[in-house]
């Protein structure tokens, strides 16, 4: 760079010629720092490859050196010093410098053809051992539990009211939000198909039975998933980063007892709140939409419903949002628990976390599907 | 002037002192009638200093002085409420953005506690400035990055270890070795030796005397420790309560009569590290 104060700093410059006796010399002169190579690096360095190690240097010209400069030279005379050498004493230190860093080697990560296949092998036991763990967690949650039922008076009360409030009141709004926009949607669609066989009145059926029964537990938990999870995981992740676990610990503060346990506990119990809260605000969509497409008023709706639906719908929806709650809250504990200190690791484990506590909810609650098929969805109506 | 240096860790052939000076640009940090304020909280009150070329000049003050805020404000990373810092003779605030990406190529910073790339291996959190430079191709780059890891005793099966895995004194080290690989005259030190032990504050010492001596650097570093003091420093500034009280040689500044001072080189703490400039006049305290 012609730098902008003003100097008498030179460009970098090489000039050869052969003497009398046949040997080359090298005449090497102006900036050989980094400001001044920094545009020229690759064109200086092919203009020394001409020369060689054999050939006599003179470096005395050079204004400016530093390791960039040295580095190139250095390079061009296949690293090691030339014979026929002229230096500024100050100049020897870069190449002092540069032979004392020459040997040893970088390890270098060896490929194999059967990399994908380990690689495979290796998440599927990773994803075992990450079931493993979330049970072991669950376990010592359940201890924990029993210990705190044991031993009220030192319960992490304030922990868990505050969880509840956070999970649970808090997600309040867009959980509202996005239940009725789905009430909506699946009242207009049903409608429409209803209509054709003069079964309009059976929306309610529809509409009542999923979203009491399946949406409104599954959207209000893939809601608090990405809400509460990911902020669970990224807590307890910067807390073991930065020693927080290991300083309680020392404290004979149990950290299972005061973080894990409250946050199980209070999704467990904000989860079912939060699913009472969609199913009616998605009801109140679906009541809407029907009444616009269909003409079913407002008091008939509300007085089928209940014949429509039969009341086990609602337990079953409520029970599955504790199960929903407190696994999405192991999940992200889980997670969180084995963050490792660096920045890539934070943001890697809570997509981790919440991916898995989305899969989780849907691989559980297709379960209840099939182990509660029996019960709320005898015909009526 | 300066005190008895520890010798360098590697033979050294040339002589430093005979090098052709660089441009003369005194001086190289001016700051002037510096005021800092945070929520009516008046951190530096009408400062005035200024750090030559080839010095090394060491803040030192209580905790709470403002040493950090005024390194910070040397680099730019936080503004002056009134007054200027003038780095290279331009300041930083107002010079158009390409200057200011050129003087920040000619400084390196050590931050205190490493402030190493945590998602790179320690390589790559060398090679990161020189690949953004796009001068240069990956096995210069390599050559680069091996040479400095090397000056700073970083051996190289350590090149791929995550800044998470290293040891305290290791990521001071790698972190002076990245503040070192854009070949800076300028280099920021925000307590150097901080939180190492006793053996590896010195050998870290050592290292910074040696590097300092060799590549001509011009030094600023916030430090509360004396040895580190005593044995690098060329002059000391000393910040209490917001104002500069003194700035000079260790022997000058210890001779100021002021509370934080006798308080700072007094204690036996201080005697012990003074010790080694030999019989300072401390008939004042």
């Amino acid at each position: 760079m012609a730098d902008s104060a003003p100097t008498r700093i030179h460009d970098p410059e090489i000039d050869a010629d052969t003497g009398a006796d046949g040997t080359r010399t090298v005449r090497v002169s102006g900036a050989w720092d980094i400001r001044a190579l920094e545009s020229r690096a690759r064109t200086l360095a092919s203009e020394l490859a001409r020369f060689a190690a054999r050939d006599a240097w003179d470096l005395t010209g050079i204004e400016r050196l530093d390791h960039v400069g040295a580095l190139l030279l250095w390079r061009a005379w296949e690293r090691k010093r030339p014979e026929r050498l002229r230096l500024e004493p100050a100049q020897e230190l870069f190449f002092e410098n540069l032979a004392h860093a020459e040997g040893g080697e970088l390890a270098v990560p060896r490929w194999s053809l059967l990399d994908p296949l380990a690689a495979l092998g290796r998440r599927v036991i990773g994803v075992w051992g990450h079931l493993l763990r979330i049970i072991r967690l669950a376990g010592q949650v359940a201890l924990d539990g029993a210990w705190v039922v044991a031993n009220p008076s030192r319960g992490p009360w304030r922990e868990l009211s505050a969880t509840i409030r956070r999970a649970g009141a808090q997600a309040l709004p867009v959980t509202a939000l996005v239940g009725f926009l789905i009430g909506i949607v699946l009242s207009y669609l049903s409608a429409e198909q209803l209509r054709t066989f003069g079964a309009g009145i059976y929306v309610i059926n529809i509409v009542g039975i999923g979203i009491i029964r399946e949406l409104g537990p599954v959207l209000a938990a893939i809601l608090v998933a990405g809400r509460s999870g990911s902020a669970i995981t990224a807590q307890l992740g910067v807390m073991r980063v930065t020693e927080e676990l290991d300083a309680l610990r020392v404290m004979g503060i149990p950290a299972g007892i005061r973080l894990i346990l409250p946050k199980v506990v209070g999704l467990a119990i904000a989860v079912p709140l939060l699913v009472v809260w969609t199913d009616a605000i998605a009801l109140i969509g679906a009541m809407l939409a029907a009444r616009l497409e269909l003409d079913i008023s407002f008091t008939l709706f509300m007085q089928t419903l209940p014949v429509a639906v039969p009341t086990s719908n609602l337990w079953l929806g409520l029970v599955k949002g504790a199960v929903f709650g407190a696994l999405i809250a192991l999940t992200a504990c889980h997670f969180g628990l084995r963050i490792r200190p660096n920045t890539e690791s934070l943001g890697a484990g809570t997509t981790q976390s919440v991916v898995a506590a989305i899969t989780i909810v849907l691989i559980v609650d297709s379960m209840f599907a099939i182990a509660f098929s029996h019960i709320g969805l005898e015909l009526r109506g | 002037m300066a005190p008895t240096r520890p010798a360098p860790g590697r033979a050294t052939a040339g002589k430093p002192a005979t090098r052709a000076p660089r441009t003369p640009e005194r001086p190289v940090i001016a700051v002037k009638g510096l005021w800092t304020e945070f929520d009516g909280h008046v951190v530096h009150r009408g400062l005035d200093m200024e750090v030559d070329a080839g010095e090394i000049l060491a803040l030192v003050g209580g905790s709470g002085s403002g040493k950090t805020t005024l390194l910070r404000q040397m680099v730019g990373l936080e503004r002056p409420s009134r007054g200027s810092v003038e780095v290279f003779g331009f300041n930083l605030r107002q010079a158009p953005t390409a200057i200011r990406a050129k003087i920040r190529k000619r400084w390196g910073v050590l931050f205190q506690e490493g402030a190493l790339y945590s998602a790179l291996p320690v390589y790559d959190n060398l090679a990161l400035p020189l690949r953004e430079l796009r001068a240069f191709d990956e096995d210069f780059i390599r050559d680069l990055v091996l040479l400095k890891l090397d000056m700073v005793d970083i051996e190289r099966r350590h090149a791929d270890r995550m800044p998470s895995e290293l040891s305290g004194g290791m990521v001071k080290r790698v972190a002076l070795a990245r503040a070192l690989v854009l070949e800076p005259e300028l280099l920021f030190l925000d307590e150097p030796t901080a939180g190492l032990d006793p053996d590896r504050s010195e050998s870290f010492v050592t290292l910074l005397a040696s590097l300092r001596e060799r590549l001509e650097l011009t030094v600023v570093m916030v430090t509360h420790d004396l040895d580190t003091l005593v044995s690098l420093a060329d002059r000391v500034a000393v910040l209490f309560m917001g104002e500069l009280i003194t700035m000079g040689t260790v022997p000058e500044v210890v001779r100021v009569d002021h509370p934080f001072i006798h308080n700072f080189f007094g204690g036996e703490r201080g005697q012990r590290a003074l010790s080694v400039l030999g019989p300072v006049a401390l008939a004042g305290n």
